[in-house]
């Protein structure tokens, strides 16, 4: 849980010099993880007045479990996303490839760590095809993956066969989601963090400069460090009042900043904003769009078989019911709750942390206080649409001002 | 002028699509260091011309000629290559990245691994930007926030990245205010400093005579006077335009 506004900004996003050149930018839509901290802030002084155990570090640290899985399916759909492409098939692709897994495991004998590189490989394999169909036939994304979002379940219900329910025993699947560590390990994680977010912020300013480039000042950069140590050195303190850090949380957490590095300081993630900008300016900038697209569905239906995984970790079993439900629909409204853009170009892989941080965290709230699916789904629906409703109000008020 | 090599030459271009002979017996130069206006009304061959310029289409008949040698142009990719850069009507930028991110676009300057060198990118865009005097705030605002001025000055800038030898600008003026227009202009006028042969491609008689050195007319397909803007006026390049007077001075 380790974000903040700091964080999710670019580095280069010039800072405001008056309150009312905030509040403006603010309204279309700058800082837009800061907006959705605020929900979060909201959602959790709501819950934690009604209820004295939400921000118990029992629940809390239930929490992360709970939002890992779906988390990591999120991180897929947010690189759709940025495409300006949905994909439907996500869900059920996590349902399958937790199948393919324990049904390699339990029932054909291989080892775990061979069935998770399976599946993991079976999911980049649907990605791959449903995006290949997708750019080859020029056949939009939603319509793919709706077929998709059929056929796989039919696949899903085809792998467990006549049993229905596969339950899991491989102590490396378990551990996944079962794994709590040490305090120490997990203030040595917490430092080694922030450690490296310093070293990589100041070493970032010390490049500019040598450039030449005029550079943030030290105090902001410090500021933004601590912006970043807190919510981390919280988190520690607080999970190690229970079990200790969760390994499911740091997978999360882990490929949220791998994502995140991979689209924010590289030529493939730059090249995935262009596509989602403006396709035509990207394919004349030489930009091959159509290997873009198919490997980011390919790695959206990877991460989809990661969360699978670890769903199946946390149930320890795989019924003909994973990967359905309202799985879906709140791996998507994740994202699109924290921020990214339904129209792709813009948002960040944090958001798929801060979504379903904002998702569990009403489910959560709402399961402690004893309401019912019916209350649970009409709150989060109504999340969801504010989220959007601001999302176009302040994207037409950025268009005006542009 | 007349004794030098024109950095590019076309001699008798002729492209037909279909029933419609879009371009016949086409002759066109532009020298280094000058502003060729391409003009003519709607449907003269404007564009069809500055397609084949570009390695969109290839002519039907004609050659093409760059530093005085013959050369075989079939795809954007071989124009570029030459040394001719393109700067659309609507100039393909991508509105969700900044200034340095459209600038490199297609062609980022990365660290050995592949990670983008941001620094490096940065210094170069602002470099680049500082010689051609631009009023872009800061090379790190997004695109989207840029007014229709600047865009077109972020679009010429990156044709500018290959090191071209030609560029062609089609309408840069269009949609544009009073005062953005005379950012374009200025930079267009910059750019023919650098030594560039520069195309524009325009309708605004007042642009075309504030920025040009020489004013080549098209009419249904054909060249229709070549005059040298400071011996020429505007009645008489409109009177070749509509095709009151054809071929040059010639009265019809």
């Amino acid at each position: 849980m380790s974000s903040s506004s700091a964080a999710v900004q670019s580095e280069a996003t010039p800072m405001p010099r008056s309150p009312r050149e905030f509040l403006r930018r603010f309204g279309q839509g700058e800082f837009g993880s800061l907006r959705v901290l605020i929900t979060l802030a909201v959602i959790w002084v709501i819950f934690g007045l009604a209820h004295d155990r939400f921000l118990s570090a029992v629940n809390l640290t239930n929490l992360s479990l709970q939002i890992a899985g779906i988390g990591l399916i999120s991180v897929g759909v947010v690189l759709v996303l940025l495409l300006g492409e949905i994909d439907l098939s996500v869900a059920i692709v996590s349902g399958l490839c937790a199948a393919i897994m324990a049904v390699l495991n339990v029932k054909h004998g291989w080892s775990p760590v061979l069935a998770v590189l399976v599946a993991i490989a079976a999911g980049a394999a649907i990605g791959t095809f449903q995006g290949f169909v997708h750019t080859r036939f020029g056949i939009p994304s939603f319509v793919v993956t709706l077929a998709g979002l059929l056929g796989w379940q039919g696949a899903l219900l085809w792998v467990l066969g006549d049993t229905g329910t596969v339950n899991i025993n491989a102590t490396f699947i378990v551990d996944l989601a079962g794994t709590f560590f040490d305090d120490v390990v997990g203030w040595i994680i917490a430092v080694a963090l922030i450690v490296v977010y310093a070293a990589v912020t100041l070493n970032g300013r010390r490049e500019r400069l040598r450039a030449g480039l005029e550079a943030p000042p030290v105090g902001l950069l410090v500021v933004r460090i601590v912006a970043i140590a807190i919510p981390v050195v919280l988190t520690v303190w607080i999970v190690n009042q229970d079990r200790g850090l969760p390994l499911a949380l740091c997978i999360l957490v882990g490929f949220v900043m791998l994502f995140d590095y991979i689209t924010q300081r590289t030529r493939f993630g730059r090249h995935i904003y262009a596509v989602g900008g403006n396709e035509e300016a990207a394919r004349r900038a030489g930009i091959r769009v159509g290997r873009i697209r198919v490997a980011v569905f390919a790695l959206a239906s990877a991460m989809a078989a990661c969360g699978g995984i670890m769903l199946a970790s946390r149930l320890l079993a795989v019924n003909q019911s994973s990967g359905g439900s309202d799985l879906l629909l709140l791996a998507i409204a994740g994202p699109v709750i924290a921020g990214t853009s339904l129209f792709g170009g813009r948002g960040r892989v944090w958001s798929a942390l801060l979504g379903a941080l904002v998702i569990g965290s009403i489910n959560n709230g709402m399961d402690l206080l004893a309401y019912s699916s019916d209350t649970k789904f009409m709150v989060t629906g109504a999340v969801l649409l504010g989220a959007v409703v601001v999302d176009a109000a302040t994207s037409r008020r950025r268009q005006k001002a542009g | 002028m007349t004794e030098r090599t024109p950095v590019l030459s076309l001699r008798g271009i002729s492209k037909r699509f279909g029933a419609v002979q879009a371009l016949d017996g086409v002759d066109f130069d532009v020298y280094a260091g000058e502003v060729v206006a391409l003009v003519g009304d709607n449907g003269a061959g404007k564009s069809t011309l500055v397609k084949v310029m570009s390695g969109i289409y290839s002519a039907d008949a004609g050659e093409y000629r760059f530093d005085g040698q013959v050369v075989d142009v079939k795809s954007p990719q071989d124009a570029a290559d030459l040394g001719v850069a393109t700067v659309y009507q609507d100039l393909a930028l991508a509105d969700n990245l900044d200034v340095v991110g459209n600038l490199f676009l297609g062609h980022e300057l990365v660290h050995v691994g592949a990670q983008l060198d941001e620094t490096r990118m940065e210094q170069r865009a602002k470099e680049l930007l500082g010689t051609l005097s631009t009023t872009i705030p800061s090379v790190r605002t997004e695109v989207a926030s840029l007014s229709g001025g600047q865009r077109q000055q972020v679009a010429i800038a990156r044709s500018l990245l290959g090191e071209p030898k030609v560029v062609l600008l089609d309408e840069p003026t269009a949609a544009l205010g009073v005062p953005q227009t005379k950012q374009v202009l200025e930079l267009v006028r910059r750019l023919r400093d650098r030594g560039l042969g520069v195309v524009v491609i325009s309708h605004n008689m007042a642009d075309v005579f504030e920025v040009a050195d020489r004013i080549h007319v098209l009419y249904l397909g054909r060249p229709n006077g070549d005059f040298q803007t400071a011996d020429t006026t505007r009645e008489e390049v409109v009177a070749a335009i509509t095709g009151l007077r054809s071929n040059g001075r010639e009265a019809s």
